[in-house]
């Protein structure tokens, strides 16, 4: 039932929308359903799958445990806007380089919860970042080639010659 | 047989001036997957478009007394409320049975049921509405009255007679049964030193790809046209299936694959749902979208294996295999699917138990029934993982019994890699393996010595480590043997388009499709080399039956084999033309020239001569300027299809090392390794990838994914907090080895690598694990997937 409602203003990858949404969407629904930001993706609606990864305020979150309406006033930034601000340009290319993604559905969470282990500039071990993407599902790589992207960035951003 | 280094300078048509073929160039589709650009089908948005979610019955068996949608239909945005009988107005329903598969027999099917549900899950109702989120509000309001039947839920007591049969009009609950006796396994017996058997179990699980199903069904009454988008391995079977079924004309129709996240199998059958989203359109005059959420993709999205197969091998002391025996029976759920049938996995269990081994005294029986519970049917590396288990769990057990290394053994009784053509038990036909060559090199690239004297020490402190292989056998390349001779319009041959733009760049329409196992790059990389041009001057279209060949798309490990092969002379077929043309103008034979990096040369000094953009310009602007009787044709067209083997078979070997915690029942899996034969290698790079994802598909199903079911029929794990999948931090890093024998069926000589580490991981697993108990006497695991608890058990800790 929609008879409750909420207005919500929040920033979504830098731009400010103001929208009025049922109270029950949630935030990954939000995005993809009203502002047709179709890059987060819907895998499990149940937190498992990671598909749905979003950031909000800096946080790394699952857009389908959270409701739109929590989000009034909160800076909100998916997989387009992270793209094109150029901030993971190095780890898209060694996904590409690697082949760390197949289908691509998981990527778009998968990149940002490697980014936000990377934003740490320590050079993680295998097991960390095996650890760190261990809340996003991907059925196609196995894994390797994603835990190899993610060191390579990490080793490069450190300073340190591929 | 060797690889490349061994090979003369001069190799074969496949090394042409700056060639693609065995260079691991990256994938040109990935930049829009990583930026969020993709178009998945869940993305697709139309104008009008309605959205249908269903009621489903959640019952395993139940008369449908009545449903009562009077309060569905006056909800807020509901368009529609549609029951079965009123939909089956629009769709005819459908039969999943192949002539080839003797006897196999199964019920029609329809779109929603039609006075019974068969299974937890099936729809019973439609409800379409202006979003998913009211057409799930009006699922609520919908009341539906049942009355409860028996759920016939235990294959093992499927056929007994005081078992209620599942279908009145099917005499039994028998789908499917095949007999295979060859040799004389009677007397191999006999000459055995040692006999090993026991009962092998696979539980049920599911592809859970990370995009559940997804169609939006467009019927466009103006145009008398049907366009659906639908994330499919299969456009065109599906084109002919919406044909036939929807009563219009295959020409009508028009099927779009444009992204898709994953497959795996899942995604070339035909689902109720989807069918039943189809025919809403068609009846509401709108376009319908229908989107499997997470709940619903566990209960109908097709499930795999289910098998208990008991299994005999026998011995001779010095390790010579004298006789295998095996007796599976497998549930399949209420119907066989359509149009694959669920009797191929049962049969290719048949086919492949022994596959890799040259004792052919070999008796089979498989028995496929029906069940109460969601269906079952063709799944990554289709009854491979079965056969495969059964065979290289038999023979460690075996080896165990004699005292004998599990290479060993494997050494004495692999079919020789110079002993080809050859075959299996079963009469399965093999133009060219390499099991030893295989095995070889996984042994020095394991570091198999140093693997032994590890887990002997590390055994004295009290840490199991346990080290499994499994040789394995693997359909790719499949042709008309499949499908097509048994009656279903699958295509097993495919096409490819090639055509020169106005600017010297190509254009390459195939009927394969992709869904990120690389088909894209890989038909780029074919045509690019057999045409001339480089890579970034193809673009490949797929995935659009107005716009592609007519083809069977994507599995069996088909894609690369066949559609590689067609891309590949079909750029040679545009090559010659373009030739022709260029010769015209510059007065040149056009067999003294080549083209190369996208531009005509002299092909014995590599001189250039002229652009492919100026014998464009030239043939599409200034036609006039040709001489006359010059007709320039800048399209080429070619198809491929395996003809002289039904299969082109790849092979290879699996090792795994892991340790298990004998307190806790954990398995930590610290290595695996895999080397695989598939021919020619189009893409390293790829080829890895999808041996790799395919390894932990197949570790996932050996220590994780069960679809439980209780008595009753209820899928109790139906989500993914309690259906566990593999995570990263459970995952070994993979090692990928490969040996190469091509095919002599395609010039390419590709055979297919999509399914192979599925096909040998869980067995090897087990091995693995029964290699780190057996110290400490626990009887052999057999029973998949392996968990903490069944290890406990083993060790008698519970």
């Amino acid at each position: 039932m929609s008879e409750h409602r909420c207005d919500i203003t929040l920033t979504v990858n830098g731009e400010t929308v103001a929208e009025t949404v049922d109270a029950r969407k949630t935030l990954v629904d939000f995005l993809r359903d009203d502002l047709i930001l179709t890059g987060s993706h819907v895998g499990c609606e149940h937190g498992v799958c990671g598909a749905c990864t979003v950031r909000v305020d800096g946080d790394v979150v699952r857009g389908c445990l959270m409701l739109a309406a929590q989000c009034n006033g909160a800076r909100v930034e998916t997989i387009e806007g992270v793209s094109d601000g150029g901030e993971i340009a190095d780890l898209q290319t060694a996904f590409e380089q690697r082949n760390a993604l197949q289908c691509g559905f998981c990527t778009p969470g998968m990149l940002l919860t490697a980014q936000e282990l990377l934003a740490s500039g320590q050079v993680p071990s295998r097991e960390k970042i095996r650890e760190q993407i261990s809340g996003n599902y991907c059925r196609c790589t196995g894994y390797h080639a994603i835990v190899d992207a993610i060191e390579s960035v990490a080793q490069a951003r450190a300073g340190h010659k591929p | 047989m060797k690889i490349v280094e061994d090979s003369p300078p001069i190799l074969t048509a496949l090394d042409r001036p700056n060639s693609y073929i065995g260079r691991s160039v990256p994938r040109p589709n990935m930049a829009r997957l990583m930026q969020g650009r993709a178009q998945y089908v869940s993305d697709v948005v139309l104008p009008r478009m309605a959205h249908v979610a269903f009621v489903r019955s959640p019952h395993a068996h139940a008369r449908i007394e009545s449903i009562d949608a009077a309060a569905a239909r006056k909800a807020p945005g509901v368009i529609a409320v549609v029951t079965g009988p009123e939909l089956a107005k629009v769709i005819t329903p459908w039969v999943g049975v192949l002539t080839h598969l003797k006897g196999l027999k199964s019920a029609p099917q329809n779109a929603i049921a039609v006075d019974r549900a068969c299974w937890a899950g099936e729809a019973v109702c439609a409800v379409v509405a202006r979003s998913r989120a009211e057409a799930e509000d009006g699922c609520g309001l919908v009341e539906v009255e049942y009355e409860e039947l028996q759920a016939v839920t235990d294959p093992e007591t499927a056929l007994d007679p005081k078992t209620p049969v599942i279908h009145p009009s099917i005499a039994d609950n028998l789908c499917f049964e095949r007999v295979h006796t060859a040799g004389d396994p009677d007397k191999g017996f006999a000459e055995a030193d040692a006999v090993v058997e026991t009962t092998f179990l696979f539980g049920r699980h599911t592809g859970v790809c990370n995009e559940p199903r997804a169609i939006v069904a467009d019927w466009n009454p103006g145009d008398a046209r049907l366009t659906v988008y639908q994330g499919t391995q299969a456009p065109h079977m599906m084109q002919n299936l919406f044909a036939k079924h929807l009563n219009l004309e295959e020409h009508q129709i028009r099927v779009v694959t444009k992204d898709v996240g994953g497959s795996f199998g899942i995604k070339v059958h035909t689902y109720a749902d989807e069918m039943a989203t189809v025919a809403l359109s068609k009846l509401l005059k709108r376009p319908v979208k229908f989107v499997a959420d997470r709940i619903e993709s566990f209960v109908t999205d097709i499930h795999a294996r289910d098998h208990r197969v008991k299994a005999k091998i026998g011995v001779k002391s010095d390790g010579t295999i004298t006789a295998w025996e095996i007796d599976d029976l497998t549930g399949i759920g209420p119907y066989s699917v359509y149009p694959r049938t669920s009797g191929i996995e049962a049969n290719q269990v048949v086919n492949l138990t022994g596959g890799p081994y040259t004792c052919g005294n070999y008796r089979a029986r498989a028995r496929v029934v029906f069940q109460n519970k969601n269906v079952m049917c063709q799944y990554r590396a289709v009854g491979h993982p079965i056969a495969t288990a059964v065979t290289e769990g038999l023979i460690e057990l075996a080896a165990a019994k004699i005292g004998m290394d599990p290479l060993e053994i494997r050494r004495r009784n692999l079919i020789a890699d110079d002993a080809h053509p050859s075959q299996g038990p079963s009469g399965i036909k093999f133009e060219a393996l390499s099991h030893h060559s295989s095995l070889a090199h996984l042994d020095s690239m394991m570091n198999y010595a140093g693997l032994r004297a590890e887990q002997e020490k590390l055994r004295k402190q009290g840490i199991y480590r346990g080290i499994g292989f499994a040789s394995f056998v693997e359909v790719t390349n499949p042709s008309a043997a499949f499908y097509g001779v048994g009656g279903a319009r699958i295509s097993a041959q495919d096409g490819a388009t090639v055509r020169l733009d106005g600017t010297g760049a190509i254009f390459c329409h195939t009927g394969v499709s992709e869904q990120g196992q690389g088909a894209e790059a890989v038909i780029a990389q074919c045509v690019a080399t057999s045409f001339g041009v480089s890579m970034d001057r193809v673009r490949v279209i797929m995935g659009d039956t107005d716009n592609t060949p007519y083809g069977g798309g994507t599995w069996a490990s088909r894609a690369a084999g066949i559609g590689g092969e067609a891309a590949w002379q079909a750029g040679k077929a545009l090559r010659a033309n373009v030739l022709a043309v260029a010769g015209s103008i510059l007065q040149a034979k056009p067999e003294t020239m080549d083209i190369r990096n996208g531009i005509v040369v002299d092909a014995a000094t590599g001189a250039e001569r002229i652009g492919l953009d100026e014998v464009a310009r030239i043939a599409y602007f200034r036609p006039d300027t040709l001489p006359s009787g010059i007709q320039a044709e800048l399209v080429a067209t070619r198809h491929y299809v395996p003809r002289a083997w039904a299969f082109a078979f790849t092979n290879g070997i699996q090792a795994s090392y892991l340790e298990v915690d004998t307190d806790s029942g954990f398995v930590k899996l610290l290595k695996h390794w895999c080397v695989e034969d598939c021919g020619t290698v189009i893409n390293p790079q790829l080829v890895d990838e999808q041996v790799r994802g395919g390894v932990v598909q197949g570790i996932g199903a050996a220590l994780f994914e069960h679809c439980l079911y209780d008595d009753r029929g209820q899928l109790l794990n139906g989500n993914m907090a309690d259906y566990l999948v593999p995570m990263a931090v459970e995952m070994p890093d993979i090692e990928v080895g490969h040996v190469v024998t091509p095919t002599a069926d395609s010039e390419l000589g590709a055979k297919g690598a999509g399914e192979a580490g599925t096909a040998g991981a869980p067995g090897c697993v087990m091995n693995a694990i029964n290699d780190a108990l057996r110290p400490l006497g626990a009887a052999p695991l057999t029973d998949m997937p392996f968990t903490p608890d069944k290890i406990l058990r083993a060790l008698k800790r519970v």
